[in-house]
């Protein structure tokens, strides 16, 4: 069985269609990235997967069972920092802790080594202006990881970020996945770092109107080192066969802007 | 040193300004029946504590603002937060907001006094209608602009509904209050002393009525400078409160606000 079911997807903004009959399968523990061109409704996806959005049509299935409400399953790595500002870095991974009745001392506790994990131990009573950007899209992955969320919906978390502090994020989402093998929905528009990390890729057409036009398992094996894997023949074979489908959508996507 | 730099342009501004009003008051340029001197201003402020004659006033006034000040902020943050939080309430009140807003509050003064007699009673409820207001909209607006991505994270991390108050809409409109509050300050005054001036038995605004009565500029001017050495010694305090509780803040934005 899946674990997480889009069946027949669509979701409109008023007038405004952004995705439509969108079906996709995750199976437990395997790694999906969305990639389409700017606009292509892959946050859409993510936040209807999130339980964020209701679709207009078609429905969500978490293990069989229809999502109602926001998705208790899931945690939610947005493109922007969502972690507070007020708070520190310790405990804004404490946090999550907190909301499900974890008394402070023993949250925090639990969210130092978590800061550890992700490379911050030096840093527990920073506030996140204090911290660079990739530093705060850490505590953000703490944070998100610390409540142990089967299924993890990342939303382009690293855009933001410059080339090499970004590498060294991949490697370590990719450390962090291959502990315990969540489940993850991953949306970006950089086709080399979907290949890089996923099992699969999942190609979506230019919106209005967005739908999935293609998709590619991705053999390469692991565990892999994001930046060297890029260098190898099979990598540029699977990145030239997807480049070939995603650049009729990307050239439409310019068209239409 | 730049900081010792700044003091002494600032003293040398008042010294000089007051030289100059001593030495046209004593010389006639200006009329001292109207415009008093700073030695004899100074000597009746003197008077007044030394012969402990002012106690008994300040102590009516300070408790009429520090009434009017806590009610009002209270009811003020209280509602600013139900009517942020309640959309449908927010709109249907809207209308009489603005309206009871529109009232110049000085011409409730009589009322307040027929309904609440010459007492403390009757200024306290002439400073909350000012106060009030201030701490409303601060909030209201606080809490609406909290950031959209960083309420759904928290609330997809888990937080409830008493969680999100604590957590994010209160640390994010408490700038906000807090830029009210030390606005309030200044209308928690002016409610007590505009109601002490319009009919009273004691208190600041009653001490510069009475001497404006009998044409003591000296008594008027005393009375004006108590009343400022005291808002000032207030706003410093709300001042070290905020910089304790909104210490999470930027530097550049914080020197700003």
């Amino acid at each position: 069985m899946s674990f997480l079911e889009f069946r027949q997807v669509s979701v409109a903004f008023g007038p405004y269609v952004a995705v439509e009959g969108v079906s996709l399968r995750l199976a437990p523990g395997e790694f999906v990235s969305l990639v389409g061109p700017t606009g292509c409704g892959k946050s859409t996806l993510l936040n209807v997967a999130a339980g964020l959005l209701a679709p207009s049509h078609g429905e969500v299935l978490l293990e069989g069972k229809p999502l109602r409400g926001l998705n208790p399953a899931a945690g939610y790595l947005f493109q922007q920092d969502a972690i507070l500002p007020w708070k520190t870095a310790l405990d804004n991974v404490a946090l999550p802790l907190v909301f499900r009745g974890t008394p402070w001392r023993e949250a925090r506790e639990r969210a130092r080594s978590w800061l550890e994990k992700v490379g911050l131990g030096r840093f527990p009573h920073h506030y996140p202006h204090q911290l660079s950007g990739g530093m705060r899209k850490r505590v953000g992955l703490a944070q998100v990881l610390i409540a142990n969320p089967r299924l993890l919906l990342m939303d382009e978390p690293f855009s933001a970020l410059d080339v090499q502090t970004r590498q060294l994020m991949e490697n370590e989402l990719l450390r962090l996945w291959q502990e315990d093998r969540k489940t993850v929905l991953f949306v970006t528009h950089d086709l080399e770092e979907a290949i890089a990390l996923s099992d699969r890729v999942v190609v979506m057409s230019a919106g209005p109107r967005s739908r999935v036009i293609g998709e590619f398992p991705i053999p390469l094996p692991r565990p892999r080192d994001v930046a060297e894997i890029r260098l190898t023949p099979e990598f540029l074979r699977l990145h030239r066969e997807i480049w070939e489908l995603l650049r009729g959508e990307v050239m439409r996507a310019h068209a239409g802007a | 040193m730049r900081g010792l730099r700044l003091r002494l342009w600032q003293v040398g501004l008042l010294l000089l300004f007051l030289a100059w009003w001593e030495w046209a008051s004593r010389t006639g340029r200006i009329d001292p029946f109207f415009f008093s001197k700073p030695s004899d201003i100074g000597q009746r402020i003197w008077r007044w504590f030394s012969t402990g004659e002012v106690y008994p006033h300040l102590y009516v006034t300070t408790l009429e603002m520090l009434l009017a000040f806590l009610f009002g902020t209270l009811l003020g943050v209280a509602l600013g937060l139900w009517l942020a939080l309640a959309p449908s309430a927010a709109a249907v009140l809207d209308p009489y907001i603005k309206a009871l807003n529109a009232i110049p509050r000085v011409v409730l003064a009589p009322i307040f006094t027929l309904w609440f007699g010459l007492g403390v009673l009757s200024k306290v409820a002439l400073g909350i209608t000012l106060v009030f207001f201030v701490a409303f909209f601060n909030t209201y607006q606080g809490v609406k602009e909290v950031s959209p991505v960083v309420l759904q994270n928290a609330r997809l991390l888990g937080a409830g509904q008493g969680h999100l108050l604590r957590h994010v809409y209160l640390p994010a409109a408490a700038s906000w209050i807090f830029s009210s509050l030390r606005t309030s300050i200044g209308f928690a005054v002016i409610g007590a002393v505009v109601g002490e001036y319009l009919g009273s038995a004691a208190g600041l605004g009653y001490l510069i009525a009475q001497a404006e009565g009998v044409f003591d500029t000296t008594g008027v001017f005393a009375g004006m400078v108590v009343l400022m050495v005291f808002v000032l010694v207030l706003d410093a305090l709300v001042g070290q409160v905020e910089r304790r509780l909104v210490h999470w803040r930027p530097k550049a934005e914080g020197a700003q606000g």
